[in-house]
């Protein structure tokens, strides 16, 4: 199935992906490959069939309104690559005098 | 008998007896790692301190008759499974630096059982992949022929097992990526009913289809293993409330009886003639030990693949929207805004394979594409997943081929997704309808070992244990081992 330049720069931005050019052409021509395989679902016939997103019958399970984790916010900012008395650092979102 | 040559079962009388202790079968492990891993590459991480340490505790257990059911057997971990303070990379750039903050419920259970860990087993990027070719940390040799691959994802946990660098390595299957690299490594390994392992610490691809399970070098040692790692855990809301039974209770009993199936759909496919044979000679082996052999239909068994690569990178594409550079793992250089910084962290972070599926799940989940796509698989998945449970009205398990063909040559499907995809065309729909499957050798072809899958009801993989022993006892099929140098 053909997808245009327009519908994967789309997608690569959906999915926050950077493409460099050169890579382009070909990662089209391989997602192309991939949708191909799905045209066989076309002949299956489905109208009556249930969606199945699990394999498990599940209801969603409770437990009591306790605190059963403790605070361990230094030990899960140590692997984080920009933190500042605690916070998560990120280039400035809000524009204006700094 | 070398250690390294005894079954995990044999360990465990010989740590019991005292003809050896952990700390010296740990050493005689971390020699070999140390002496062949350098070319097979099957760890990233080797653990020599703690994994020493852990010998010594299970030393003092063993003197002080406090010894636990697993002490001081010394196996490996896929990298996928997170680890307190140690690396967890899940083969990928993007968590090149990530040290877990907590373990996995599958590393907790296993190491309160008493077992060493030796290291962090290699692995494709984000378990995407049947060749081990994705890595991060380069490729993974297959120990028969260090010009082949050893299957994926967990290819570095098969590799170091068949290799006899661990005892039993922990592994997980979203399509075939434990059942996959067994049959090409020549070891057994199963992929246990959905929920029966907790995936809490285990990093996800496919939140409906992954699974933990084992790769061992005999169903009884992966039951051994499997039943520890097992067991409801409140930390994974898909995790099974149901009792872990003995899986070696019934190990030794005859099979005189069980119905075993073969789907016409997977015997009609065109496969190599050595491939056919050894499941031939399988089968027959299953005639002698008195097994009921009828031919079945999965007639929409055909949808299973392109079924997978919808649902797969649909749910990737969701599950892998954590990794923006943030909060933990790889971040792009000297970012110009925030924009930039999740873009090139994600361009840089994660390897052509994982982005592909991304690409594909972002796309099947998109406005406009999503009935056709997605919501069109889930009810495909339906139709495969219904045919099982037709087929089990009237069988007790299912067998076919493990994969298409033995081990394949490195860089030989590297190019083409679509052929490499075509590796789990046997092993998907298991996961599809989230049932339990085990692939174990039965037969060789040039050097490079054969596998059998047969496929349970949910939660039969006692009846799964069971059919491969009783496979086992009559064969020598497992017992070959590659001659590492």
């Amino acid at each position: 199935m053909a997808l245009s330049d327009k519908e994967l720069k789309e997608i690569a931005y959906l999915a926050r992906i950077n493409i460099d050019k050169d890579s382009f052409p070909s990662l089209k021509g391989e997602l192309e490959q991939i949708l191909d395989l799905f045209e066989k679902l076309n002949s299956a016939e489905t109208n009556e069939v249930e969606a199945m997103s699990h394999p498990l019958n599940l209801s969603q399970p409770t437990r009591p309104d306790e605190v059963t984790e403790e605070d361990q916010r230094e030990k899960l900012q140590e692997t984080a690559p920009s933190v500042q008395s605690g916070l998560f650092l990120v280039p400035k979102v809000i524009e204006g005098e700094d | 008998m070398k250690l390294h040559e005894l079954s995990l079962k044999e360990q465990l009388n010989g740590l019991k007896e005292g003809s050896f202790s952990s700390t010296e079968l740990t050493k005689h492990y971390l020699d070999r790692i140390s002496s062949f891993d350098k070319e097979l590459n099957s760890f990233i991480t080797v653990t020599e301190e703690s994994a020493l340490n852990q010998a010594k505790e299970s030393d003092e257990r063993y003197k002080s008759n406090k010894a636990l059911p697993l002490d001081g057997i010394p196996i490996a971990h896929k990298d996928i499974f997170c680890t307190e303070d140690i690396l967890t990379t899940c083969g990928s750039k993007m968590l090149s630096n990530f040290k877990a903050p907590y373990s996995a419920s599958v590393v907790n259970n296993l190491s309160s059982d008493g077992v060493v860990v030796l290291g962090k087993t290699n692995m494709d990027e984000f378990a995407m992949g049947s060749s081990n070719e994705t890595s991060f940390f380069g490729p993974v040799k297959n120990p028969w022929n260090k010009k082949y691959v050893p299957g994926g994802s967990s290819g570095g946990s098969a590799a170091c097992v068949s290799a006899q660098l661990a005892s039993a390595a922990t592994a997980t299957d979203t399509g075939g990526s434990i059942r996959q690299p067994a049959a090409l490594c020549g070891l057994t390994g199963i992929k246990p009913t959905y929920g029966r392992v907790s995936r809490y610490g285990m990093i996800a691809f496919a939140s409906s289809l992954d699974q933990g399970g084992v790769l061992a070098r005999s169903a009884e040692d992966s039951a051994i293993l499997l039943e520890s790692m097992s067991g409801h855990d409140p930390k994974d809301s898909t995790s099974l409330n149901e009792d872990v039974p003995n899986f070696l209770e019934n190990i030794d009993s005859p099979i005189k009886g069980m119905k075993i199936g073969l789907p016409k759909e997977f015997f009609e496919r065109d496969l190599p003639n050595h491939v056919k044979s050894s499941t031939k000679e399988a089968i027959e082996t299953y005639k002698d030990l008195g097994a009921e052999i009828h031919e079945i239909s999965l007639p929409n068994v055909d949808l299973s693949l392109p079924v997978y690569y919808i649902i797969a990178p649909a749910e990737c594409s969701a599950n892998l929207s954590r990794y923006d550079g943030v909060r933990y793992g790889y971040r792009c250089e000297d970012p110009k805004d925030l924009e930039d910084l999740y873009m090139r962290t994600r361009e840089e972070g994660f390897g052509s394979e994982v982005k592909r599926r991304i690409l594909i799940g972002t796309y099947a989940l998109s406005a406009g594409y999503y009935d056709a796509y997605y919501l069109k698989a889930q009810k495909c998945r339906r139709l495969v997943a219904n045919d099982f449970t037709e087929a089990f009205k009237s069988v007790d398990l299912i067998l076919s081929p493990t994969t298409p063909d033995t081990s394949f040559k490195a860089g030989e499907k590297s190019d083409d997704p679509i052929e490499m995809y075509l590796q789990d065309i046997f092993t998907i729909p298991a996961n599809l309808a989230g049932l339990p499957g085990i692939s174990f050798p039965c037969g060789s072809h040039e050097g490079l070992p054969l596998g059998v899958q047969l496929v349970g009801n949910s939660l039969k993989e006692a009846q799964l244990f069971q059919a491969a022993h009783q496979f086992q006892e009559a064969t020598d099929w497992h017992k070959n081992l590659p001659e590492v140098k």
